[in-house]
Parts: C-alpha cells; sequence; structure tokens
C-alpha cells in the first residue's frame, strides 16, 4: 500500500488531500498513468505534469524516480515560499 | 533552534537578538525578513501559506545545513510560517553569521533563493474576488542556477 498526498492546487482540485492506493507502479511516471484512471479530475490534474513537482518519502525526486520500496509519494505544485 | 516552522507572528528584533547572543566568534551577522506585501491592483484580504509538515523541516534544515558548509557560516537560522498572514505581517526571516561580511550575505542570499523554491511552500492570495495561487517565477529558477554554475 502507499500513501498518496497532494497539496495546493491539487490538492483542491481532487477534492483530497491524502489517499492509499494498492499500485504495483515502479516509478512515479508509472503511478501517474494509473492515477490518471482514476477519473477526470485526475486526467486534468495529471494532464500538464511539467507543472507538477513530486517528492518521495519527503524528498524531491522525478517522473523517473523508483518507489516501489516507497512508503509515501506527494504531489504538488512548483514551491512558492520565502 | 536553527529552523522554525510556526504559525505564530514573530518578533524579528528579538529572533535576530537571541540569535546573536549564542554566537562566538562571529564578525559579521546579517539577516533578512520577507513581509506580505499588498497587491498592486486590488486588496489583498490574506496570504495563505500551506506546508508540508514533516518534509518542511527536513528540506529547511537540508538547506541551512548546505549554506552552513559552503559559506563557512558559524550559525544559520530559518525560520518560516504558515497559516493566514496580513498584509504587512512579516512571514519568513533567515539569519547568518560568518567570521567576515560576505559569507553573511552570500549565506543570506543562498538560503532565500533555496526557500522560495526548493522548501515545500504554497501562498494562496485571498483578495475580494477570491483565492488564487501564487506561481512560482522563472526568475526564481535563474537564481538557484546561479548556485551551481563555478
Amino acid at each position: 500500500m502507499l500513501d498518496i498526498r497532494y497539496f495546493a492546487w491539487l490538492r483542491e482540485r481532487l477534492g483530497t488531500e491524502r489517499e492509499t492506493v494498492q499500485t504495483t507502479a515502479e516509478t512515479v511516471l508509472d503511478l501517474v498513468a494509473e492515477l490518471r484512471g482514476r477519473g477526470d479530475a485526475y486526467a486534468v490534474v495529471f494532464a500538464d505534469l511539467a507543472a507538477i513537482r513530486v517528492a518521495v518519502d519527503q524528498e524531491l525526486g522525478g517522473l523517473d524516480t523508483p518507489i516501489s520500496d516507497a512508503h509515501e509519494v506527494a504531489f504538488f505544485p512548483p514551491m512558492t515560499g520565502g | 533552534m536553527t529552523v522554525l516552522i510556526q504559525e505564530n507572528s514573530f518578533d524579528m528584533g528579538r529572533v535576530l537578538n537571541e540569535f546573536a547572543d549564542r554566537l562566538s566568534g562571529a564578525g559579521a551577522v546579517v539577516s533578512f525578513s520577507g513581509i506580505v506585501r499588498d497587491i498592486a491592483t486590488e486588496d489583498l484580504r490574506a496570504m495563505e501559506i500551506e506546508h508540508f509538515p514533516g518534509m518542511t523541516e527536513r528540506a529547511l534544515l537540508a538547506i541551512r545545513d548546505d549554506a552552513v558548509a559552503r559559506f563557512f557560516l558559524i550559525d544559520a537560522l530559518i525560520l518560516h510560517r504558515f497559516g493566514t498572514l496580513t498584509a504587512g505581517e512579516a512571514i519568513m526571516m533567515v539569519a547568518t553569521a560568518a567570521l567576515h561580511r560576505t559569507d553573511a550575505f552570500d549565506g543570506a542570499v543562498y538560503l532565500m533563493d533555496y526557500l522560495k523554491s526548493r522548501a515545500p511552500f504554497w501562498k494562496k492570495e485571498i483578495t475580494e474576488r477570491g483565492g488564487r495561487w501564487v506561481e512560482a517565477q522563472e526568475r526564481d529558477e535563474a537564481a538557484l542556477r546561479r548556485w551551481s554554475q563555478g
């Protein structure tokens, strides 16, 4: 089981901040492909991957980051701190 | 504490004095504070700041430690707020201490550049028209690239 977290406008568009999924995805990109199939809201949120950042177990990653041993994957827009 | 993530407002003078008081051997202290500014065209009612508890602490500690190593800092502090803020309120501050001013200044700029786009915070402006997520700027990425060149 994998925990998925969403932040900022992704959280708002999907109407959820956290969910647990059963997945065999090996990379972030595999996971995105699975999530896109979950419904229209997911297809919209994951339409433009250049607009999305990802963290795997709280470390910034990329689409090719392996997730086979991960506990948590978080998706969010480019960060705007400071 | 060298990394503080809090909802409450803070007294920047007090934070800076406490930072400076515990230093030993520093010849230079630099601080920077970010303030919520009004939007030019409409009334800003609030600025909401979301973050990723857990990852935020890890990211800020890593950024802080990188700055200390890279600029030979004696100490460095990052304070960042989350929650609902209004115009004029301080959002965050950084402080650096070094033997010499150049390292203290450069270290503070480095901390700010990384906080802008490598720490999991997201800002949302609330106006009478509703909410609008602040978009990341290309210039913030350009500022980061500067540190990886030579």
